[in-house]
């Protein structure tokens, strides 16, 4: 059983107790416990079930490199599934329960899998479930997703907030290890600017539990000086809780802190994520053990062997009170002298090695433990937990010698280097044969814009094993950073050392070499995602030759671990299969995020009012309180209507039409788009952007115009004004505004950048209220604003006026068909004016009008709206709007893409005006059929229908549509689709339904 | 056009303000005109200087005088800021100076929110952090530093006149999400100790 013992633990406080509970179940623990070590202590091996076979799983390991113990943490609105219990510090009141299994952890119903793995090798899925082709999405994939998979989604809203933060450091140090601090500190002293960042929530990594001594102390006290100094420092920023997860290009870097997940008491934000710039990174990540692949090495009880001397050590933890140790080298003897000295029994050490280990084993020796040497683990006895070891030679097939009655069994395979963070952004590795290792190849290492080295690495991410060499590398990857960032470091001695010497591993892939087909297949390499030794060699059998191929045939290391104790291991199998060597076969890509992060962090701030920002036009509060009904128009909120206490919205729309009809209205247009274009060459730049001639437009007059992109494709329309002979006032519509000033700004910059003109995007600074109707004029007066007669101001001409005793510019012009004139003040006075306004208009019983009425109003009047008219494929041309095309331009943008043969086809689709035959209203979106199919066997269509409304003012519904060679076919008689199917007939008209003559806007 | 000059404007958010670990309070209205020209002319010096009292800035720069300001926005724009009551003088003077068409003056006193932040100086840097892509340490981001960038999904600029207050100026119309997101970022529970 594991247990918690009395005395040691260097990481908890047994003063402090700590009350949690486990699948409902009330257990406790220290302050400083990690979920695992807590339930470890509570003698609750068993973690998890397997992803596929539903396996029983123990924990393996005790830190992010974890595959098997992923939990449901927190409840409701904190829940969370997927969780390592290995990296989830203990808090009192944590909930925790395992994941994928029913009824229970216990006795789980899926494990029918496991008996069945013979017939669920690699790519069964892909095999069995070939067809029928609409059964995989309805049918195959629904039952396989509720079979398979770990965790479940939450489902509420995540109560905690996140944040982002950006941070900028001349040396980014990912890992305070005894690497990274001495590196930290190395480049500290010399003033560097030092961000060094720790996932943990302790400085130090592992070294203190592999003990040895460094400068006459043990290699705790040296850490903790290093730290000491580092803390004074204040050109040095430490964070602990806070991963490395991505290297990027440009020395960005992603560091995930965890700031509340350790805490009882949630509150500010859970997770920030560090958005890093750095101009040097120097990863000191540490190393990752292998496991060994032997039959039966996940049943609960299997560990890694530094894992275990981590619970050990850490926290007081045994894992078993009598082990069996497996290795291919000498650090896991020191798991099995630990075990000795906790006053445990180790039964045997297993070293698959023949001439076994160096002076470790001789002390383990020494100490009385048994050491079997070219010896292997033929297959692990127990179901839900070890209950013993059958012993075989390595060099045979697996015939078993003996079998030993042990409850925990520690494994170690060698280290790899944790390079992933060396790898995000391209830093290559080279094959160690001896240590049987990828490490970094410092000669090629990620590069920045300016071809240099930007990321290095120390300790054991570059291959360092030993105190020594740990402590060697940090201070040289230390001077090579600082010599990178133009400094240089004064030579120093290096601390003395005093450590035990080991030597070399030996690789060792299978257990035993020849494993048959039996045992192979009862040994994992991935744990999370169920893949075993012989999956690899099917992968590989069945032509699966590129290491890429074999991972997603496999699904080796696409579990949310990536891989990471199993990638090692799976492609050196792949290699022996495929009788080439290991760098021949390579590694998959490294790809970020580290581990998992949170979807929070990545969102930071966006969310609830942060999400996105919403653009409000001056008159915005007046609009909320008088009852608006908002739509979003861009990232503005536009008031679609404003209905009356008991109105639906339609008739709100219906209403506010009448009233622009028959009296007056007021609309918010503050949203429209608002450029300044200036400079002696403003005439000729405007003559460029737009399709109609606006150079000869004269001062106080407006002109409405085209803008087209190079294709000729139709952009954005609105009217420009004149200002004063080198200043123009260009309306764009609101969704325009900071396209068409890119636009303008992309050609002025890149193009024609020896115009003199300037564009300055105005549009926040007015207000713009349209009053609209037969009675604007008389509304206007009542507020006594002077001059606003036609022969004074108009159609099509501006002008200064005071309004109700606020200054404003006045354009007449107009987008209903209606006597219009458009207010525009600074914003800060929009409110006031509009204010004034519906005062003055109450004799008139003028009304707000939203978005819905002013189209409406438009259609009626056969307006083009972008967006409705066009979608980024119609030319002026298609629109009917031949007399907005200059024919007297050189050049404008988009006049030779009009050109184009295709935009001369006779058979364009062109715009219509529709007419129901029975007056009924269009369904959106709809088509307008044509005789016979096209070869796939659908319906020939001939048109399409762009706008559609009811039109209160003639009482029926109308429509515009572009249809094929529509102007030549008035009168003519079309059906037009119908959502329900059949068809409505409509008659084909012009478009303008409303006052064709432009009589009432002209008053 | 008369001399009236219409009731009082109000700003954005009426003055609004959030207590958090740094203080965020919406600014009161101030005249602010963009210039667009060629920075290193006479005329452009000319202006500039004149409606202000302050020097040319540098690029990336802002130079302060009392209660007026001249910032470097691109390499052919600045922004000058001077007391609201004082912006219609401050045009005609522009107008009067910028006698070549080539340079423009244009009022953007309305297109504008403008917040300040006060606070312990490290903790005020440090709320920015949260949400500008600019390295806001003292080192970096010193008396007279300008940044035009981006906060969050929105365009803001900013600028530290004195140690512990930030004046950060955005479009009036976000001047709801900008209040927003630097209220969330100053959140007492937030503090970080980026710049401690």
């Amino acid at each position: 059983m594991s247990s918690r013992l009395a005395g040691s633990g260097r990481r908890i406080d047994r003063s402090k107790k700590i009350e949690f509970s486990f699948n409902g179940r009330r257990m406790s623990g220290f302050e400083g416990d990690t979920l695992a070590s807590a339930l470890l202590a509570n003698d609750q091996m068993l973690m998890g079930r397997s992803f596929k076979y539903h396996r029983p799983r123990g924990v393996v390991a005790s830190g992010a490199e974890e595959p098997n113990a992923l939990m449901g943490l927190g409840k409701d609105a904190r829940f969370e599934p997927n969780q390592r219990a290995t990296t989830q510090e203990l808090f009192d009141g944590l909930e925790a329960e395992s994941q994928n299994h029913w009824p229970s952890l216990e006795f789980d119903v899926g494990a029918i899998n496991n008996s069945l793995s013979r017939f669920l090798p690699a790519g069964f899925y892909y095999k069995t479930f070939m067809g029928p082709r609409a059964f995989w999405k309805h049918v195959y994939e629904p039952i396989i997703r509720r079979s398979a998979g770990l965790g479940k989604a939450p489902k509420d809203r995540d109560a905690d907030p996140y944040e982002h933060l950006y941070a900028h450091a001349d040396l980014l140090v990912v890992g305070g290890g005894l690497a990274g601090l001495t590196a930290a500190l190395e480049a500290g002293r010399l003033g560097v600017q030092v961000l060094l960042l720790e996932q943990g929530a302790l400085w130090g990594g592992r070294a203190p539990v592999d003990g040895g001594e460094v400068a006459g102390q043990p290699v705790a006290a040296h850490i903790a000086d290093l730290v000491a100094e580092l803390e004074g420092l204040s050109n040095v920023t430490m964070r602990l809780r806070c991963m490395g997860a991505g290297v990027y290009d440009h020395g960005y870097v992603l560091g995930y802190e965890r700031l509340t997940d350790h805490l009882s008491e949630k509150t500010g934000p859970r997770h920030r994520l560090w958005r890093i710039r750095a101009r040097q990174v120097l990863v000191a990540t540490g190393a990752i053990e292998r496991p060994i692949s032997f039959a039966g090495n996940d049943i609960p009880g299997v560990m890694l062997a530094g894992a275990m001397r981590d619970y050990l050590s850490d926290y007081g933890v045994s894992v078993g009170d009598r082990i069996v140790v497996v290795t291919n080298n000498d650090d896991a003897y020191r798991t099995a002298i630990a075990q000795k000295e906790a006053g445990l029994s180790v039964a045997a050490v297993i070293d698959a090695r023949l001439a076994g280990g160096g002076a470790l084993a001789q002390l383990a020796r020494e100490a009385g433990i048994r050491v079997e040497t070219g010896r292997a683990i033929a297959h692990v006895n127990g179901k839900k937990r070890v209950t013993g070891v059958a012993i075989c030679s390595q060099a045979g097939s697996g015939a078993v010698l003996e079998e030993i009655a042990c409850d925990a069994v520690a494994m170690s395979g060698g280290w790899s280097p944790a390079v992933h963070l060396w790898s995000h952004c391209g830093g290559k590795l080279s094959w160690d044969s001896e240590r049987a290792m990828f490490r970094p190849d410092p000669d090629r290492a990620p590069t920045g814009a300016d071809g240099l080295p930007f990321v290095a690495t120390a300790g054991s991410a570059s291959g360092a094993l030993s105190l020594s060499e740990v402590l060697k590398d940090g201070r040289y990857a230390a001077r090579t950073v600082v010599d990178r960032l133009g400094l240089s470091m004064p030579e120093a001695t290096a601390p003395e050392v005093w450590e035990v010497e080991e030597i070399p591993m030996a690789p060792i892939w299978t257990m035993p070499e020849g494993a048959t087909y039996k045992l192979r297949s009862k040994s994992w390499l991935d744990f999370q995602n169920d893949v075993k030794v012989s999956d690899v060699q099917l992968a590989a059998a069945e032509g699966f030759e590129s290491v890429e191929h074999a991972k997603r045939y496999t699904t080796l290391g696409m579990a949310t671990d990536q891989g990471k104790l199993s990638n090692i291991n799976g492609l050196a199998v792949l290699s022996q299969e495929l009788n080439v060597t290991i760098p021949e076969v390579g590694t998959t890509t490294f790809r970020p995020p580290y581990t998992p992060i949170s979807m929070g962090s990545i969102a930071g701030e966006a969310r609830d009012e942060g999400f996105q920002p919403l653009r409000k036009t001056p008159m915005y509060d007046w609009h909320e309180a008088n009852g608006a009904f908002f739509e979003p128009v861009g990232h503005w909120r536009r008031p679609y209507c404003y209905p009356k206490a008991g109105e639906s919205h339609a008739d709100a729309v219906l209403r506010e039409i009448t009233a622009v009809r028959e009296r007056v209205g007021l609309l918010d247009a503050s949203t429209l788009g608002k450029l300044i274009v200036r400079g002696p060459d403003a005439g000729k730049f405007l003559d460029l952007i737009y399709t109609n001639m606006m150079s000869t437009l004269k001062p106080g007059r407006c002109r409405y115009g085209l803008v087209c992109d190079e294709n000729g494709f139709l952009m954005d329309d609105g009217v420009v004004a004149r200002l004063d002979e080198h200043s123009f006032l260009v309306h764009t519509t609101t969704g325009g505004a900071e396209h068409v000033h890119a636009h303008m700004e992309e050609w002025l910059q890149t193009e024609w950048w020896d115009l003199k003109v300037h564009v300055v995007n105005v549009t926040e600074q007015y207000a713009q209220i349209a009053v609209v109707g037969p009675q604007a004029r008389q509304l206007l007066e009542v507020l006594g604003t002077p001059g606003i007669s036609a022969e004074e101001l108009p159609f099509m001409a501006w002008a200064d006026r005071l309004v109700g005793g606020i200054p404003c510019r006045i354009y007449r012009i107009s987008f209903s068909g209606e006597l219009s004139y458009e207010l525009s003040v600074p914003a800060g006075q929009g409110l006031a004016l509009w204010t004034e306004l519906m005062a003055a208009g109450h004799g008139f019983d003028a009304v707000p009008y939203g978005t819905e009425a002013l189209h409406v109003l438009r259609a009626e009047k056969g307006f083009i709206m972008i967006g409705d008219e066009t979608d980024g494929t119609i030319i002026p041309q298609d629109l009917g709007l031949n007399w907005a095309i200059s024919k007297k331009k050189e050049d404008f943008i988009g006049k030779r893409g009009q050109m184009r043969s295709h935009f001369q086809d006779p058979d364009r689709w062109k715009l219509v005006g529709l007419e129901t035959v029975d007056g009924s209203v269009i369904e959106d979106g709809a088509y307008i059929l044509d005789d016979g199919q096209n070869d796939k066997g659908q319906r020939n269509m001939q048109g399409r229908i762009t706008s559609t409304y009811y039109s209160p003012t003639l009482k029926r519904g109308i429509a515009m549509a572009l249809l094929k060679k529509g102007p030549e076919r008035m009168d003519e008689v079309v059906q037009v689709t119908k959502l329900a199917g059949g068809s409505v007939s409509a008659k084909v008209v012009d478009p303008v339904f409303y006052d064709k003559a432009g009589e009432k806007q002209n008053v | 056009m008369s001399d009236v000059t219409g009731p009082a404007p109000v700003s954005a958010l009426n003055g609004a303000v959030f207590d958090g670990y740094v203080r965020i309070a919406e600014a009161p209205m101030r005249g602010m005109i963009t210039l667009r020209g060629d920075l290193s002319s006479s005329m452009m010096r000319n202006g500039a200087t004149k409606v202000t009292g302050c020097d040319m800035p540098g690029q990336r720069q802002i130079s302060l005088g009392e209660d007026r300001v001249i910032a470097w926005m691109s390499p052919d724009e600045l922004l000058v800021g001077m007391p609201l009551s004082e912006t219609a003088e401050a045009l005609e003077t522009l107008a009067g100076t910028f006698t070549d068409p080539a340079f423009s003056a244009v009022d953007v006193t309305h297109a504008r929110a403008a917040f300040t932040l006060t606070g312990e100086d490290a903790l005020v840097r440090e709320v920015l952090a949260k949400l500008a892509p600019v390295d806001m340490s003292p080192e970096a981001f010193p008396e007279g530093s300008f940044r035009r960038t981006r906060l969050a999904q929105v365009p803001a600029a900013f600028w530290m006149p004195e140690p512990g207050r930030a004046e950060l100026v955005c479009f009036r119309s976000v001047a709801g999400y900008v209040f927003s997101i630097l209220s969330d970022a100053a959140r007492e529970d937030g503090i970080v100790g980026l710049y401690a």
